[in-house]
């Protein structure tokens, strides 16, 4: 992707910071100026938890070409502790521990990158919670 | 010699990614022996990870431990010979990733393996004139082995991280005294553009590790103030099982000073992270009041050697996050196909 | 496109229109070319008609009807041209997820890989969990548009395909399978939308045509229900109550069946099966082309084809030619009035056309 786009999605992608809105809660990963569920104007800069549990997951087999040369991947929903429901790519899953429910926690990795050129994009990935 | 005054590491973190080979299965490639190989297995960087991303993970658990406001941190050195960027700072990713601001230093170190150690001294300087309040002081590496070269066994991945302070009562160690031992000692390198180092077999032996880790050693125990028989652990660099040993034998050593910090055997030898992670090692195990004695070593060549106290606030400290044990346990084997491809060795164009 | 507009012109008879829409979703990636709607003016040899092109990710078909339809409601225009068209097969079958991955966000979805078919595939765990159903009463949906799809001429894949086979087909993205997704079609379809003025003029068969819109969160998952897509439950209330008809008098229905589990979750969000039912439905022939209500009459997304902004341009074309009793060997017996589910990206936007027979 082109430098500044990921460059202005940074915070997200590598803190899960985000805003929520003051007035009904609902999250959003880039700056609003409304919300998207109550039409509010307030918001606050919020990071959200690193931990969650795993509520369904899929492996990619056949991806878009940006990810072709990903595959398997693993996309995940997850809950997070305060409740907030969000994808994410899913890693260092063995097979016993791929299930609903499991524990996770958000770190770092390399989701690509842009050819042998371009930048490396990392952002948050779920894993097994360790220790 | 450096005497230090009211220098201290105020968390620590390590990490090791999940995935392991085992070295027979890189020797099944190349027709070696079992009794030719010299460790049993070593932690390998999975698909997505990287020296960036380990140093993430192990800064994170550092700064856990430490219980501080990242914002707090004013200089990131990140020691590393596997840099994913040639040129583009680690210490500024890692510095957004954990939370840091914007006003600090944060510049990568190379210097072979002892590029995370030699992050502990700028640190140390920098806190005790204090110019900043808080440091961290990582090594991380995704060591890369020449298919089929004797490396290729051990070069391994980790990361380690120590947050450094001024002396306080929830401390986990002090950093009492440095030393540092270089010369020009071409034994191992690496040129520009080159996807592998090159190595001069057994010229890493003597006239480069022992002679640097020894001389680095001897400089800090001729200081006054410290003998081998004060010291409780000892943690030298390990770039096989073989070295640390006949290093400890040198000095005459008791077995048991030496055990807690032997990782190679296991996890390989992740270059800039190996000494510091042997460390780590030492911290979620040893007690208040022991002696750490650290000694890295980085080909081209150098020694670092500190002497660490261990202080009552590791107690408590040592809880707030994983131990290194918790990544030395989960563990997934994969074969030679898959770290060829984890570690880039496939050609994909 | 030009192709198909030629056939709708001379259908209706009409050799000018006062404007055109042109839907069409991938042009500026796949064929890197913008301005569809001034070049489809001039291909057509009306130069000088107004002409614009309009994007709702996979209902740019039925977006650029429903710019036509308000350009004639509103009086300005008395007649327009609606086409369609897209060339997917000018890309890689991995372009063609990326393509699609473009009706996502991509600082979320977009970002990560998480392409239209892995969010399918959660909806479609979530789905089974739910309703504790397994995949069959889901992959029913494809197998029922190839059967309807037989023998049809203008089906990219005309043919019957069993369940088997469709539940032995590669995972793309698991539990979603190869043949329970529509594949990369090419093609184009095109309608022409009368005003009043006209209506006793052009002798051509005609329908009467209704139509609304809605949007829903981008993201299943941040809706109050991911199994429910709301958008196409409030487009369709808005449409039936626009054109004074209940559920009940449907005679057939286009579902857009670009997943197995979208036409599932369709049919229930629009409230022609209860949730968790419509497999059971399908089934038991309810949605057969002699069932309850005839469902995808020519093979719909999955055997007729999807390309793109023609999908929904041709799911209209097709009702039509059921109301005015040119369905040859697929007709349904006496329809009266029929209903087109458009959506764009996984139900971020939904556009329901109801044709009423006059």
């Amino acid at each position: 992707m082109r430098v500044p786009r990921y460059w202005r999605n940074k915070l997200f992608r590598y803190r899960l910071v985000g805003w929520r809105c003051v007035n009904c809660g609902a999250f959003h990963h880039s700056k609003p100026l409304v919300c998207k569920r109550c039409g509010s104007r307030e918001f606050r800069e919020v990071e959200l938890p690193k931990t969650g549990k795993l509520l369904a997951y899929t492996v990619v087999k056949i991806a878009p070409k940006e990810f072709k040369d990903k595959t398997p991947y693993l996309i995940g929903l997850v809950e997070l502790d305060d409740g907030t429901k969000i994808l994410g790519q899913l890693t260092d899953f063995s097979r016993e521990e791929l299930r609903e429910g499991a524990r996770v926690e958000a770190v770092l990795r390399k989701i690509r990158e842009d050819g042998e050129n371009g930048i490396i994009e990392y952002g948050y990935k779920f894993r097994p919670l360790v220790g | 010699m450096v005497r230090l005054n009211g220098v201290a590491i105020q968390g620590y973190g390590g990490y090791v990614p999940r995935y392991r080979i085992k070295a027979a299965e890189i020797g099944r490639l190349w027709g070696r022996e079992k009794q030719e190989l010299p460790i049993e297995e070593k932690a390998i960087a999975g698909l997505d990870e990287d020296s960036v991303t380990m140093a993430v993970e192990a800064a994170r658990i550092a700064v856990k431990r430490a219980g501080i406001d990242p914002k707090r941190i004013g200089a990131i050195h990140v020691g590393s010979e596997s840099k994913p960027y040639a040129v583009k700072p680690t210490g500024t990713i890692v510095a957004e990733a954990i939370g840091a601001g914007q006003n600090i230093l944060a510049a990568d170190l190379e210097f072979a393996c002892k590029a995370g150690t030699e992050a502990i001294q700028l640190i140390t300087g920098l806190v005790e004139s204090g110019r900043i309040e808080y440091g961290l002081a990582i090594g991380t590496d995704t060591a890369q082995g020449r298919p089929g070269d004797a490396l290729e066994y051990t070069a391994a991945s980790g990361a380690a991280a120590l947050l450094i302070g001024k002396m306080t009562d929830d401390a986990v160690a002090s950093i009492e005294a440095w030393n540092s031992y270089v010369t020009d000692t071409p034994d191992f390198w690496r040129r520009e553009g080159e996807n592998y180092p090159s190595h001069a077999a057994r010229f890493t032996g003597q006239p480069a590790y022992f002679k640097h880790i020894l001389g680095s050693i001897n400089e800090l125990l001729n200081g006054d103030g410290y003998s081998l028989e004060d010291i409780d652990h000892f943690v030298f660099h390990q770039p096989n099982v073989k070295f640390p040993l006949a290093v400890a034998k040198a000095l005459r050593l008791e077995r048991e000073k030496v055990s807690a910090g032997l990782i190679s055997g296991f996890l390989g030898n992740p270059y800039s992270a190996t000494s510091l992670l042997g460390l780590v090692k030492v911290l979620d195990e040893a007690k208040p009041g022991d002696i750490i004695l650290l000694a890295s070593f980085g080909s081209g060549a150098g020694s670092d050697a500190y002497i660490l106290r261990v202080l009552d606030g590791i107690l408590e400290k040592r809880n707030r996050a994983p131990k290194l044990k918790d990544f030395i346990e989960r563990k997934i084997y994969i074969d030679y196909a898959s770290y060829a491809r984890f570690r880039g060795k496939l050609r994909l164009r | 496109m030009v192709e198909a507009a030629l056939k709708a012109l001379d259908d209706s008879g009409l050799s000018r229109v006062n404007s055109i829409y042109v839907g069409n979703m991938a042009g500026e990636f796949l064929q890197e070319q913008a301005h569809l709607g001034a070049i489809v003016a001039e291909d057509l040899g009306m130069v000088g008609t107004p002409a614009y092109r309009v994007e709702a990710a996979n209902a740019s078909g039925a977006a650029a009807i429903h710019a036509g339809a308000l350009e004639i409601a509103s009086g300005k225009a008395d007649a327009v041209l609606v086409v369609g068209g897209e060339k997917l097969s000018d890309g890689l079958i991995e372009e063609v997820s990326s393509a699609l991955l473009m009706g996502e966000r991509q600082d979320y979805e977009g970002f990560m890989g998480a392409d239209f078919y892995s969010i399918n595939a959660l909806l479609y765990k979530l789905y089974m969990k739910r309703y504790g159903v397994k995949d069959d009463l889901i992959a029913v949906f494809p197998m029922l548009s190839h059967k309807h799809a037989k023998g049809v001429a203008h089906a990219q894949y005309p043919f019957e395909v069993s369940l088997e086979k469709i539940l032995s087909s590669p995972y793309i993205s698991e539990p979603l399978r190869r043949f329970e997704v529509s594949g990369v079609g090419d093609g184009a379809a095109a309608i022409v939308l009368i005003g009043e003025e006209l209506k006793s003029k052009i002798k051509a068969p005609k329908t009467e045509l209704y139509i609304s819109s809605a949007t829903d969160f981008m993201t299943p998952f941040e809706r109050e229900d991911p199994l429910r897509f709301q958008s196409l439950s409030v487009a369709v209330n808005k449409v039936l109550d626009e054109a004074r008809v209940d559920r009940g008098d449907m005679d057939l229905i286009e579902v857009h069946d670009a997943t197995s589990i979208m036409a599932a979750i369709s049919l229930e969000s629009s409230g022609f099966a209860e949730p968790g039912e419509s497999g059971r439905l399908a089934m038991r022939g309810e949605f057969d082309l002699g069932g309850r209500l005839p469902y995808n009459t020519f093979g719909g997304l999955k055997a007729r084809g999807n390309p793109f902004g023609a999908t929904g341009v041709y799911q209209v074309a097709e009702l039509h030619l059921q109301l005015t009793g040119r369905a040859g060997k697929n007709q349904v017996d006496s329809p009266m009035i029929g209903m087109a589910q458009s959506l764009g990206g996984v139900g971020g936007t939904a556009i329901v056309t109801l044709l009423k027979a006059v």
